[in-house]
């Protein structure tokens, strides 16, 4: 894959790409239907939710360089706050989902203003160190089931009424969520403010001074990654029903990179295909061997050794060795 | 020894750093007056690449007072000092490899117009972005290369990206940290070019190895060697001193 010489703009990078794979996405049930609906369908909600908090990722990482090793506390964090409401009866989206977005943003904000403060590999380490933490405490919350976690009786309602209730039904809203959180990240990248956080990735020192405060744009940033990690882990605690430490485990965050990269790092459609990618792989390898990573690890060495930019970077050199012939 | 300039752009009095027993720069006190070029001559490790440092904020002073415009600066974060009116070009070159050279200079035109908090719209499609981008990039003859990716140009292009940078930034003081650096005769000659072009617009402060765009350029020059100005004055009058000579010129001009 070669570097374009000349830039293109933004907006216009791959536009069939992301539309063929919403189509997929749009018209998976109906193909469920024709058999093991319950089983694909859970597979492909879990697809999407990971896919939100991957997205969340891949913006910061491909796009500002901040390599958070620490994104799945974010998901827990959305998980808890749906749990925890649920254990005293208020399932009522209209108040914990802003809750879960809110309790993030607040964590991203408190633990960015730490974390931004450092660079490279000590802040790969720290962001670590504030998910483990979270780990932790969540682990020792015995009201709600320490380590165990704890069920949810029943998945969020809206203004009382089940919405989500039907599996397919939660399939459109997380679909839905996912498609919003896909579009306002791209706005978010290509406008002033993506723009500057950018630029910050290539060359901080030059970005301060020409007259920018590179980390104020990056908490913000940051911030927006956070509260996207807690929609993702708000919706999966209303897929699986079931909320548990084990979600914000650092395994988790590292299975969030590898999806990053797997996909095509700094693309955002390339972390959902990763999620796809690995969520599908998986559950495929689980299936012949309980030590399925001993075949999943060599195929991630030899994407990142062969095909720099992931899934999406080896379908495009392919196609353009396909179109010259 | 330097001449007192009214008003001047920047004052910088007693400045002092020193990196643990190793001082490097040690008393500098020197102003740069409106439209003024003032060069920074010395010989490699005198502190010329420091004193910027400390002048645009990368680097704080361990003692002394740094005036721009009157206001005392010398807590400021280089941010806020480029906010009021302080550019600079890198020794090494700076610039984001993976943008176009047009979103290079547009992104420190973004800084100057309008707040960057804004989360809707394309940054690359604003028409008065793109063109006060591209009316610098003119300025530095740059502007048939402006979709080319930072990365990809030349390294006299970069240098040339570096001033259109600090262009668009519409300065009050620009801080030149070696332009011509690795650059080849045609390309010297031709910032130099550049440079008599936006003489007199604002008040520059130029560090050089190349004698002839420092004596080409210079209104003022002082010479710094071991962290200390020798001497500060005209061209004619830094050439005859006898310290100067010695210490400096001496070796580089014979």
């Amino acid at each position: 894959m070669s570097l374009a010489v000349t830039s293109t703009p933004l907006a216009r990078r791959f536009e069939a790409l992301p539309i063929a794979i919403f189509l997929v996405l749009a018209l998976a049930p109906l193909a469920a239907s024709f058999g093991a609906e319950t089983y694909l369908l859970g597979l492909f909600t879990r697809v999407m939710i990971y896919g939100i908090a991957a997205l969340a990722l891949d913006f910061i990482c491909g796009y500002g360089g901040l390599v958070s090793f620490g994104h799945a506390a974010f998901v827990g964090i959305g998980a808890y706050t749906a749990g925890i409401f649920g254990a005293h009866g208020i399932t009522d989206m209209a108040i914990t989902l802003p809750v879960a977005l809110l309790v993030s943003a607040l964590f991203a904000w408190l633990t960015g203003t730490v974390c931004l403060r450092t660079k490279s590999v000590y802040f790969i380490m720290i962001t670590l160190a504030f998910g483990q933490m979270i780990y932790f405490v969540a682990g020792s919350l015995s009201p709600y089931g320490g380590d165990d976690g704890l069920t949810l009786k029943l998945r969020s309602t809206l203004f009382g009424f089940p919405i989500l209730q039907y599996d397919r039904a939660l399939y459109y809203a997380v679909l839905a969520f996912l498609l919003v959180s896909y579009l306002l990240l791209r706005g978010i990248v290509a406008s002033r403010f993506g723009r500057v956080f950018r630029g910050a990735r290539d060359n901080p020192t030059r970005m301060a001074t020409i007259g920018y405060d590179v980390f104020r744009y990056q908490r913000i940033a940051y911030v927006i990654a956070g509260s996207l990690g807690g929609l993702s882990g708000f919706l999966l605690a209303n897929a699986t029903e079931f909320v548990s430490p084990s979600f914000m485990s650092w395994q988790r965050s590292g299975e969030l990179i590898i999806m990053v990269l797997f996909g095509g790092i700094g693309t955002l459609h390339g972390a959902i295909v990763g999620a796809a990618a690995f969520l599908v792989l998986e559950d495929m390898l689980g299936g012949i061997t309980e030590n399925w990573k001993l075949i999943f690890g060599p195929m991630l060495v030899l994407i990142v050794l062969f095909a720099r930019g992931g899934l999406l970077g080896l379908a495009q050199s392919v196609w353009e060795r396909l179109r010259r012939g | 020894m330097a001449e007192p300039v009214p008003n001047p752009v920047l004052r910088i009095e007693n400045l002092r750093k020193n990196f643990g027993g190793l001082v490097v720069t040690d008393g500098v006190s020197m102003t740069i007056g409106e439209g003024e070029l003032h060069a920074v001559i010395g010989p490699n490790g005198a502190g010329k690449t420091t004193l910027i440092n400390q002048i645009s904020g990368t680097l704080a002073p361990s003692a002394g007072t740094i005036y721009l415009n009157g206001a005392d600066v010398t807590a400021l974060p280089p941010n806020k000092r480029a906010e009021l009116g302080l550019a600079r070009s890198f020794q090494i070159t700076s610039v984001l490899p993976r943008f176009s050279a047009l979103e290079n200079v547009a992104l420190a035109v973004q800084a100057r117009s309008g707040s960057s908090y804004r989360f809707i719209g394309c940054a690359d499609k604003e028409n008065a972005l793109n063109d006060a981008a591209m009316a610098a990039l003119t300025e530095v003859s740059l502007d048939r290369r402006a979709d080319i990716l930072a990365a990809h140009l030349s390294h006299g292009e970069k240098r040339a990206l570096e001033l259109a940078i600090a262009l668009a930034m519409q300065p009050k003081l620009l801080l030149l940290d070696e332009p011509m650096a690795g650059t080849g005769p045609e390309e010297s000659e031709r910032l130099i070019v550049v440079l008599q072009r936006l003489k007199g617009r604002f008040a520059m402060m130029l560090v050089e190895h190349d004698m002839n765009a420092v004596f080409a350029l210079a209104d003022r020059i002082s010479v710094l060697t071991y962290g200390r100005i020798l001497a500060s004055g005209q061209p004619a009058a830094v050439r005859a001193d006898p310290a100067v000579m010695t210490a400096y010129l001496g070796e580089e001009l014979e």
